[in-house]
């Protein structure tokens, strides 16, 4: 598998794990390795098999085909309570019966560990996520940070070889959301352990994970860094789903040049060959807008008018309406002063062959 | 605006006053009727207590019944060992049974809270079903069970159990039998309604963090489910108390449940104020527990806030 792990020892790996509910495939031949040290995301929208991938390595699940191997060793047969990994549930799950300190020493005291040397290991969990003095509480009375923070606390007491994360961070708000991912690195980096989290958030995956495996319909669509997947994806599919994209339907008539309805177009030279259909996927952010044609381009610029445009603070998104009646998204940087375009304006778009992603699925 | 706000807020008030006024109506005032006449003494009249309350007497009359009021019923019920083994016995009874109903109940109530979402409905229906037939037939139907050539009898016979026949009526094993038997779905039910809303990840997060199923049992299932313990517990325990039926149709003769001395006071007897007496008495002793369980829900309601 591509993207990165070659550099460290392999943790975790799935080899053609499978599950079905029934007639249902959730896991379909899932093949995948997770470094020593890593933080790996599982990306997809609902239903795609990442939570289900997710618990099947916390024990909640069984494979129907495959192995899940946890440093070289199959732990199929392995109950949920003797696996080496701990889990942060999507609801928290902290037990309502219990204070702060019961919630995160749980995991010690299933362990025969000394009372006092509980005492000492919660006492620095709960510095760690910055707790301290909310020991006494009762979960009822924290605030949803609070609990996020406790289960992490509870989750990464017993030093577990690999941290499962079920959509972490879901239940806050926004602000509190950003906060968090960096406090998450954070903390990665600080302790080293393996982090896997499943998330839909694909903003959520590409900031705090070092790399990404997008999950759709229980299958890998693609598996690199967050860079690799934004910039390269390899596929019309993961083109869409991460980020804003334009998409050009083309027939490769060269090595370096594409014919498509709005006349050829300039791409880098890839594996595509002659005459095969393509798809040339292009960010908004990569594109230029200018008022003239943009001089010394003789291909790669098109004509359009602006159809409409998304303030985000930011960026402004605007959508561009070309002569085949198509719309293509750019984005302008708000830098200051008056908005430079106005919707119905003429405009020019201009890009780099080497802004392009060429799709042949 | 301001019209249709105070309309509301009265029959907002009117609303509220509805459990009140049936509290004082079909609690407060017949308890008041009966304390009064755990005050009199018993007397060859009709009714058979004096003094009577007589209004028509005005302010004169009512000092004069005040004055013949007096404590000797209670007296007399601390003074005569008869009523302490009675209310003993009753405790005794109705603890006992407590603790059988929760040994069965608790089990029942968490096998149909883990069987499957369509299955449920139908499990707390057969668990109500009993009630579609009167309670008093279904406690006959007992006697025919437990008599001497009774089902029961017959069933352990033939499995060779037992070689002769055993007594089972009028016995406290009896009315151990028919109070478990009878008592079963108030304990099922709340037991069944708390163990059913708990969140299935609690086990999962106990599991993941290092307890087999036998321990996130008592470390997790079993602490949450205490309010619906005390609250089937209570269910139970307070009116086996109080229970009348059940030991004088199964039980012997030999130790009387307070239910049926009360029942011999007040009928064989003729004894009202004594009965009276008894029965205030009983509700006394009641109080313990059931203020015991306002406690705990109260702690319950500040722990969801």
């Amino acid at each position: 598998m591509a993207g990165g792990a070659a550099d460290k020892p392999v943790l975790v790996r799935f080899d053609g794990v499978v599950k079905r509910f029934g007639v249902v495939t959730a896991v379909d031949r899932v093949t995948l390795d997770i470094a020593q040290g890593e933080f790996f995301a599982l990306l997809g929208p609902s239903g795609c098999g990442k939570t289900t991938l997710l618990r099947m390595l916390a024990g909640f699940e069984t494979p129907s085909e495959g192995e899940i191997l946890i440093s070289g060793h199959e732990i199929s047969a392995v109950p949920p309570h003797k696996r080496p990994v701990n889990m942060m549930f999507q609801s928290y799950a902290l037990f309502p019966h219990l204070t702060v300190e019961g919630n995160i020493g749980f995991g010690l005291r299933q362990e025969k560990v000394g009372r006092a040397e509980i005492a000492v290991r919660v006492e620095d969990m709960l510095a760690l996520v910055r707790l301290k003095g909310y020991g006494k509480r009762r979960i009822d009375q924290l605030s949803g940070g609070q609990r996020q923070r406790v289960a992490l606390a509870r989750a990464l007491i017993k030093k577990p070889r690999v941290l499962l994360l079920d959509e972490p961070l879901a239940a806050l708000d926004k602000k509190l959301r950003a906060e968090t991912q960096f406090e998450l690195m954070e903390l990665q980096r600080k302790l080293g352990t393996t982090f896997v989290i499943v998330t839909h958030d694909q903003e959520e995956a590409m900031i705090v994970a070092d790399r990404i495996a997008v999950m759709d319909q229980g299958r890998l669509a693609q598996v690199g860094k967050p860079s690799e997947i934004y910039e390269r994806p390899n596929s019309r599919w993961i083109a869409d789903f991460i980020g804003e994209v334009s998409l050009i339907e083309g027939t490769v008539s060269q090595t370096d040049t594409i014919a498509t309805a709005l006349g050829p177009l300039l791409i880098e030279e890839s594996a595509a060959k002659a005459g095969d259909k393509v798809c040339l996927a292009l960010r908004p952010e990569k594109i230029r807008l200018s008022e003239q044609r943009p001089a010394g381009l003789e291909i790669n610029a098109l004509a359009g008018t602006v159809h409409e445009i998304g303030y985000r603070g930011d960026i402004s998104l605007y959508k561009v309406r070309l002569a085949d009646r198509s719309l293509m998204k750019v984005a302008l940087a708000n830098i200051g002063g008056p908005p430079p375009f106005a919707v119905n304006d003429v405009v020019w778009l201009s890009w780099a062959p080497t802004a392009g992603v060429v799709l042949t699925r | 605006m301001t019209i249709g706000q105070a309309k509301r807020s009265w029959s907002a008030r009117f609303v509220v006053l509805i459990p009140y006024v049936w509290l004082l109506a079909l609690f407060l005032a017949p308890f008041a009727i009966v304390a009064k006449i755990s005050l009199s003494q018993t007397a060859l009249a009709q009714p058979p207590y004096q003094p009577l309350l007589d209004l028509a007497a005005g302010w004169h009359g009512l000092k004069d019944f005040a004055a013949h009021l007096s404590f000797d019923n209670y007296a007399m019920l601390g003074s005569d060992w008869l009523y302490w083994l009675s209310y003993l016995k009753s405790l005794q009874v109705a603890a006992i049974s407590t603790i059988i109903l929760l040994i069965i109940g608790y089990p029942m109530a968490y096998g149909m809270a883990r069987a499957s979402r369509r299955l449920q409905p139908m499990l707390v229906m057969l668990v109500v079903l009993p009630f579609w037939t009167s309670f008093l037939i279904r406690v006959y139907a007992w006697i025919n069970i437990l008599q001497h050539d009774g089902l029961l009898n017959e069933a352990l016979l033939r499995l060779y159990l037992i070689d002769a026949p055993v007594a089972w009526l009028a016995s406290d094993t009896a009315i151990y039998i028919g109070v478990v038997y009878s008592y079963l779905p108030f304990m099922v039910l709340p037991l069944y309604a708390t163990l059913e809303k708990m969140d299935h990840t609690l086990l999962e997060a106990a599991a993941d963090l290092g307890c087999p199923r036998w321990k996130s049992f008592w470390r997790v299932t079993v602490p949450l489910s205490l309010p619906g313990v005390a609250a089937g517990a209570l269910l139970c325990f307070i009116p086996i108390c109080g229970e009348f039926v059940i030991p004088d149709l199964l039980g012997g003769s030999e130790t009387l449940m307070i239910g049926q001395t009360l029942w011999t006071e007040f009928f064989s007897n003729r004894d009202w104020p004594v009965a009276s007496a008894i029965a205030v008495a009983l509700l006394g002793l009641l109080l313990v527990p059931i203020v015991f369980y306002e406690r705990l829900q109260q702690r319950a309601i500040e722990g969801t806030r």
